[in-house]
């Protein structure tokens, strides 16, 4: 073994190289690895995060989505079933209206019948005293006879 | 030796010499005028070689750094993130305190370590002989007086200085967690105790004779286990290369499960480094 001086440089030029690493090569590099770490770290849990905000809202817009289908539902049923009341309402109430007027109708004509018929027996008692004052001009006093001309009038 | 009687172990010898420089009262004199110069001899291959490689780890990892975004990364900071998460995990799996220095010392130590361990797969008269051609041509130096080790790793130095780095921030961590007092403790306290006061005392050489071994031993381990299985690598891709039109499949064969080698030494040094320090700055014993 031939130990020498250069031992000496050696060991000073070790120190020189352990220095410089530890200020100007290890902390840049090292702390460039430990940040993108951190980097890659933090976006897989913001993925994670994601996408489980996305299933949420997922499962929220199905939720809603069924709701408003079944409410669309209840609606239409609803309005079904008010079409259907009032077309039975409309129903009954033009029923009443035809019923009303054919009884108008009918009173109408009855009345304008008896009105008629009143006319009628009328002009017919006039035509019978006529008939009967022609026939009885020569045999019958009118006013000796007017109750039983009105007996007969009454009877008609 | 002279230039023409080249023999194989001249050969070796001449692969496994590093490149010295020192100072004489002459001046700045190289290889074998530095022969007897003792301690203060700096091997220049060694130094350029590991500071060069050492520099270019900075500069690719600085500049992915300075470009490094938090968003989408591209291929090359994809590869540097690859590594420094690698190295990260491992520094988290193994040291359980919070410190700025582990990761990035472990971060320096693997690169670092691997570059160097890399150049062992350059073909080993390459560059020694283009600097032999070099020194030949530039300075008229007789080529076999150029000394060129491209291997940082399989210079003991180079080992030494990393493992010795590493043991003094064990001492530094061990007295920064538990005190100095603590420390002390540690070194004396185990791993025989007893609640006798007087047989405690009693044992306290022992446990410090076991403990500073076993606390020696760790840089020693660090540096040697580095450098022998570089050097041994190193030895065998020398010999391989002096074996002829043979070499080139022994050579590949050897290269590929070099590739395992010098990733796996690189690794090991930087996981000895963190357990140690783990070690260093846990409590309990």
């Amino acid at each position: 073994m031939n130990l020498n001086a250069t031992l000496i440089g050696e060991l000073i030029a070790f120190t020189v190289f352990v220095l410089f690493c530890m200020k100007f090569v290890w902390p840049p590099l090292n702390g460039a690895i430990e940040a993108r770490q951190k980097k890659i770290e933090d976006g897989l849990a913001a993925s994670d995060k994601a996408e489980k905000e996305l299933e949420r809202v997922r499962l929220e817009a199905a939720e809603q989505l069924t709701e408003a289908k079944t409410q669309a539902a209840d609606i239409i049923d609803q309005a079904k079933k008010r079409a259907a009341l009032i077309v039975d309402e409309e129903t009954t109430r033009g029923q009443q209206e035809r019923e009303k007027i054919i009884a108008q109708g009918h009173s109408e004509v009855e009345s304008e019948r008896s009105r008629v018929t009143e006319d009628l027996r009328k002009q017919v008692a006039t035509l019978a005293v006529v008939g009967a004052e022609k026939i009885l001009e020569r045999e019958i006093n009118q006013a000796a006879h007017s109750d039983i001309v009105e007996k007969l009038v009454a009877e008609l | 030796m002279a230039a023409e009687e080249v023999t194989l172990s001249s050969h070796i010898q001449h692969h496994l010499t590093n490149a010295k420089m020192c100072s004489t009262d002459a001046g700045l004199a190289f290889n074998k005028a530095c022969a007897d110069s003792g301690f203060w001899t700096w091997h220049v291959d060694t130094l350029a070689w590991s500071i060069g490689l050492g520099l270019i780890f900075l500069w690719i990892f600085r500049s992915a750094a300075s470009k490094s975004t938090t968003g989408v990364p591209g291929k090359f900071q994809c590869f540097i993130e690859m590594i420094v998460e690698f190295v990260g995990d491992n520094v988290r799996d193994t040291y359980h305190g919070s410190s700025k220095l582990i990761a990035p010392l472990a971060l320096t130590i693997f690169v670092w370590v691997f570059l160097m361990n890399l150049m062992d797969l350059i073909p080993v008269d390459f560059l020694p002989a283009f600097a032999g051609l070099v020194g030949e041509t530039a300075f008229g130096m007789d080529s076999h007086d150029v000394y060129m080790k491209i291997v940082p790793t399989t210079d003991i130095n180079l080992t030494a200085a990393l493992a010795i780095g590493v043991f003094l921030l064990m001492i530094g961590y061990s007295i920064k967690i538990k005190g100095i007092g603590g420390f002390i403790k540690e070194l004396t306290l185990h791993p025989f105790s007893s609640n006798n006061k007087l047989v405690q005392v009693i044992l306290i050489p022992f446990n410090l004779l076991l403990e500073t071994i076993a606390l020696v031993a760790k840089p020693f381990s660090l540096a040697l286990r580095l450098f022998g299985n570089l050097y041994a690598g190193e030895l065998i891709f020398i010999l391989i290369g002096a074996v002829g039109l043979m070499q080139l499949p022994l050579h590949f064969i050897w290269a590929v499960f070099h590739i395992l080698v010098i990733v796996l030494q690189a690794f090991v040094f930087m996981m000895l480094t963190i357990v140690y320090l783990s070690m260093a700055s846990s409590d309990n014993h």
